[in-house]
């Protein structure tokens, strides 16, 4: 490498440095690849494609600059603060396993640079400005590491998996939920109706849909007071505790407290947000349902516009750690085996995100830093979008018990109706659970297992007869960079 | 009407092969089990009587069937379940839970609605046995 190469890449100091003008990044202190990040720093970890002629370390350290104190050229100004600790430092980069011209770029970023317990304020650093820089073709935000000292600035989840289940009264089974469809056009009392069939058959919770909000074919106090009616009815119905999920997104604040204050007065157990309320809303809401003891189901609406392509955007993996901080005891992280995207590692890297109380490293789940939660609470990943009975056994196979499995259509597109819908689906999930517990090797045995079950409960039957065979096996887009990619069936 | 908390009440109830099978799953994770019951089965009654305090000590699934049976003989009639508790840090709670026990009428649930303004309703459910003093519901 030639010498002017190397000077590029090397910190200037002194005057020299603070010359006005333009400088590299690199020259300016944004690549310091000596340097060891301190346990409390916060650390990222990009996936940069730099555009031709621009090297990887440039490229890392312009991420570094932007997304901390730089600006294009030199500012004198600089020289009035602790700059050198302020700087983030791009401190590591590694070609992308596979894919030329794609690196990770490691940075590393003092805990003074953020607020305390905010999202809102972490994000606009993070993923503020780099991601339209010209010199990068594209940047992706693929993971982040968040020391205790920062994690305990969050109170997180308000109820948490533990509690939501002592709560409801539900141990050793993953949950079972439905969205109500079709999704839109539903009148308040069409509506309570797939509510109350839904739960009386069986299931724990069913849901509104994203977009499920105060429209002219259903108002939202409508739809509230019929859901609790139907909540009710269907909790006098089996001794069990029942909630349907409803939806408090709205245009502003003050409308999405109003709608929980009424959610909270009528009873609910439990209430949701879409992503697209934006970090902040979600936050405010965490501290509304902490103050009132209201489980917080969040449903990714829009994540897929930035987690899905591996070039560019921000990793679900990070979205779920800052929904981790950010406080939501719900949050929608793929099903593997249902219609939308959901590569077997990736999934499995989410919900280890979002429950366990420490995450090693693990790059084959895409997980690049250990990460210690210092207690806060776990998150119950949800599973929804083109799952079904026949799954059952690679569901729990693949997701675990601590999960909430949503079966929208699988459960109304019964064809002996809803409620023998819901009860295929428990019937399914306990005869599954209660096959694992005895040391079954469920993987294998799970057809087996299912088909003798549906001996003695013909919905079950009905189901594995309707969808048994109904795959979804599309190549995944968002991979891990480290092993081959194994295929779902 | 079946009540249908509990793990597994949307199977036949379990044989008592199948029951040993759940307990020996519970003590191989290390978990403590113990048997609660109760004539009050509402969804939101927390505290079933205890049957003994949780069997931290016996780590034989024998054992510990022998306590679920001698619950059922001392009260055949009323609900009764298997809890398996996990003392690990960050869990400290219930990991399984299933009834082993109930009774042969279930008579079920009345639920009482009390309206009040705007359309709302105030819901109380009330389970039929309860209108009995505890002990001679079932």
């Amino acid at each position: 490498m030639s010498a002017v190469i190397e000077g590029a890449k090397r910190m200037k100091t002194g005057a020299e440095r603070y010359r006005a003008g333009v400088l590299k990044y690199a020259q300016m202190g944004y690549w310091q690849p000596d340097y060891a990040p301190a346990p409390t720093d916060v650390l990222a970890v990009f996936r940069i494609s730099p555009q031709e002629g621009v090297e990887p370390e440039e490229a890392a350290a312009a991420v570094a600059g932007e997304s901390s104190t730089a600006t294009w050229t030199v500012v004198w100004t600089d020289r009035l603060t602790a700059c050198d600790r302020y700087r983030a430092k791009a401190y590591r980069v590694d070609p992308v396993p596979g894919s030329p011209g794609q690196f990770f770029a490691y940075i590393a970023y003092d805990l003074d640079l953020f607020e305390p317990g905010s999202v809102a304020n972490l994000t606009a650093s993070v993923i503020g400005n780099m991601f339209g820089f010209k010199p990068l073709k594209a940047l992706r935000l693929e993971d982040m590491r968040f020391p205790t000292a920062y994690v305990k600035t969050f109170a997180g989840p308000p109820t948490g998996i533990v509690v939501e289940r002592e709560r409801l009264d539900k141990f050793g089974r993953p949950l079972l939920g439905a969205t109500v469809k079709p999704k839109l056009g539903l009148s308040g009392k069409n509506y309570g109706r797939v509510v109350y069939e839904a739960l009386k058959g069986g299931l724990d919770f069913s849901k509104d849909d994203e977009n499920i909000n105060s429209q002219p074919f259903m108002h939202w106090r409508d739809r509230f007071l019929y859901c609790m009616e139907a909540v009710n009815r269907a909790q006098a119905g089996t001794g069990e505790v029942k909630g349907h999920y409803l939806n408090v997104t709205a245009a502003t604040m003050e409308d999405m407290y109003e709608r929980a204050e009424f959610a909270k007065e009528l009873g609910s157990v439990i209430i949701m947000i879409d992503l697209v309320i934006g970090y902040t809303a979600i936050q405010s809401m965490s501290r509304w349902a902490r103050r009132n003891d209201m489980i917080l189901h969040l449903h990714r609406a829009g994540h897929s516009t930035y987690t899905r392509q591996k070039t560019h955007g921000v990793s679900f993996r990070v979205i779920s750690k800052w929904m981790r901080l950010a406080g939501v005891d719900h949050l929608h992280a793929g099903t593997v085996v249902g219609k939308l995207e959901g590569d077997p590692n990736s999934v499995q890297g989410f919900y280890n995100v979002l429950r366990e109380g420490h995450n090693p490293m693990d790059l084959a789940r895409g997980i690049f830093f250990e990460q210690d939660w210092a207690g806060l609470h776990g998150v119950m990943p949800v599973a929804s979008g083109g799952i079904h009975a026949g799954q059952m056994h690679q569901l729990l196979h693949y997701l675990g018990e601590d999960t909430v499995l949503q079966f929208g259509g699988g459960t109304i597109g019964h064809p002996m109706g809803i409620a023998a819908g819901a009860a295929a689906n428990r019937v399914a999930l306990e005869a599954m659970v209660l096959a694992r517990n005895e040391g079954r090797d469920i993987w294998t045995e799970g057809p087996q297992i299912l088909a003798d079950a549906a001996r003695h409960c013909s919905p079950l039957k009905a189901a594995l007869d309707t969808w048994g065979e109904v795959t979804f096996n599309y190549a995944s887009t968002d991979t891990p960079d480290f092993v081959p990619t194994p295929s779902v069936a | 009407m079946r009540i249908t908390q509990g793990a597994f009440s949307f199977l036949p109830d379990l044989t008592d092969a199948q029951i040993l099978k759940q307990i020996e799953y519970g003590l191989a994770n290390g978990w403590a089990i113990s048997v609660e019951y109760t004539d009050d089965p509402h969804p939101r009654n927390t505290y079933w009587e205890m049957f003994g305090i949780p069997m931290f000590d016996i780590r034989d699934a024998a054992g510990v069937m022998s306590e679920v049976n001698a619950c059922r003989r001392t009260f055949p009639s009323h609900y009764i379940k298997v809890n398996a508790f996990d003392s690990a840090r960050g869990r400290e709670s219930v990991r399984l839970s299933f009834i082993v026990n109930r009774p042969a009428e279930e008579p079920g649930y009345a639920l009482v609605r009390q309206e009040g303004p705007g359309r709302t309703i105030h819901y109380t459910t009330r389970a039929y046995a309860t209108e009995r003093p505890e002990g001679a519901r079932y």
